[in-house]
């Protein structure tokens, strides 16, 4: 059977199923969801995405900047431990989002390039977002970070596992080595 | 509609169209308590334009009213603890504890920083904030005046039960209100003042905790009220609220557009 829905009805429909969707999907966000935080954010392909479409799975987020010489890379080295140490058990590679605290340096092209250099694979996401967006996200992540003249940035260094719905599973401030204790509670959790 | 609530519609409109008052800033070099390389720089200050005068609950309640989603019976838990808005009569009635020229207090980060966005603003600097709470009523830093700055300990020192004033005390050297003596106020980067170090097991902790600097100076120790703000601003969270944090707002300078 083949029946014509007249073009203003089927728009009509598309627009209700659109705004019904949308509007469940916000609805469900729990209070304490991280992804209520409404953010654009650019990765390092210069795809614009928003922290809510990482809904439904969970992730690793922590923050950087690309010019950064003792702790950052050190946070993605520990980073790439924390994950291998959940997938050990057979479990599958969580992803990792890293959003930089220096926008104005931080490029797509420079995360690209840094990317490139640390060998991330298609779990990492490394993004940046605009200023006000930087102090808000690390405001959500507890964070701590100061512009300093010479451009470095002072920062604490923390890494949140998020749950599918933005939720905070666990938290660590041990950079360098993994956090047994994290990886026990994201395993117990997950 | 009822005269009362005529009255209280149009008195509202009258605030948002008059729009908030902001004095001009012209800004310069200061030696900020916080120095900018974390030892003894001097901080520079851009021009900008801050508001005249805190936030007030009337203000406020007109926020909530155009932006439900600040209301304190809807926020978002990640944006505001449950104590937010608390002295509130009801989510959308101010009350006896809360009238509507007093600094609007019990305000999370989140809901200053969205209220100063509704005003097309921001919340300021700290070293915005700082520059201009270095002046007394007619120089630009009289920070070094001893009397002075006793008389803003003598604020500190007021048992913190009181009632609040109404906002529009005397204006200091810029033309600005209320920064010394009636609330304590956000900034925007209150999570960026003491970056405290926190001993790891590598071999220097400090370099490793954070990127290319270590724990912060603090300059000027003896200038007690403004560390105390840095103290208490530093150990807040973003959805904190107390009874006696507020905030005003800040833009660029018109010039600077």
């Amino acid at each position: 059977m083949n029946v014509r829905i007249p073009f203003h009805l089927r728009f009509l429909f598309a627009t209700c199923a659109l705004l019904c969707v949308a509007g469940a999907a916000a609805a469900e966000l729990p209070g304490d969801s991280l992804y209520r935080l409404d953010i654009a954010l650019v990765d390092q392909d210069g795809h614009g995405f928003r922290l809510a479409e990482r809904r439904h799975k969970p992730v690793l987020v922590s923050m950087f900047y690309t010019s950064c010489q003792y702790v950052c890379p050190l946070i993605i080295d520990t980073l790439r431990k924390t994950q291998g140490a959940l997938a050990q058990d057979g479990g599958k590679k969580l992803d990792v989002l890293l959003v930089s605290f220096d926008p104005e340096r931080d490029t797509p092209a420079r995360l690209k390039q840094v990317f490139g250099e640390r060998k991330l694979d298609a779990n990492w996401t490394l993004a940046r977002t605009d200023e006000t967006s930087v102090r808000k996200l690390a405001a959500v992540l507890d964070i701590q970070y100061r512009a300093l003249a010479n451009g470095d940035v002072n920062h604490s260094s923390t890494i949140t596992l998020l749950d599918g719905e933005g939720r905070i599973l666990a938290r660590t401030d041990k950079i360098g080595a993994v956090d047994a204790e994290f990886v026990a509670k994201a395993r117990a959790a997950r | 509609m009822t005269m009362r609530a005529l009255a209280v519609a149009l008195l509202l409109c009258a605030t948002q169209a008059a729009g908030a008052e902001y004095a001009q800033v012209p800004g310069g070099t200061f030696a900020s308590v916080l120095p900018a390389d974390l030892k003894d720089a001097d901080v520079t200050v851009k021009p900008f334009r801050l508001r005249t005068e805190p936030v007030t609950n009337a203000e406020f309640l007109a926020f909530v009213a155009a932006h439900p989603e600040w209301r304190r019976d809807r926020v978002a838990p990640l944006f505001a603890e449950a104590r937010y808005l608390s002295h509130w009569q009801a989510a959308d009635v101010l009350g006896a504890n809360a009238l509507p020229d007093q600094p609007v207090v019990q305000v999370s980060w989140f809901a200053a920083q969205a209220y100063c966005e509704s005003e097309h603003a921001r919340l300021p600097s700290w070293n915005e904030w700082e520059f201009v709470a270095a002046a007394d009523a007619t120089r630009a830093d009289a920070r070094k005046d001893p009397a002075w700055r006793e008389q803003i300990l003598t604020w500190y020192a007021r048992p913190s039960g009181a009632p609040l004033a109404n906002v529009g005390g005397a204006a200091n050297f810029y033309g600005v209100r209320d920064v010394h003596g009636l609330v304590w106020e956000w900034v925007g980067d209150f999570n960026a003042l003491l970056v405290a170090s926190d001993s790891r097991d590598q071999n220097d902790p400090d370099r490793l905790k954070f990127c290319g600097a270590g724990a912060m100076n603090l300059r000027d120790r003896d200038n007690y009220a403004v560390l105390m703000r840095v103290a208490m601003l530093s150990s807040l969270k973003a959805s904190d609220v107390t009874g006696n944090i507020g905030f005003r707002c800040a833009m660029p300078s018109e010039a600077a557009k």
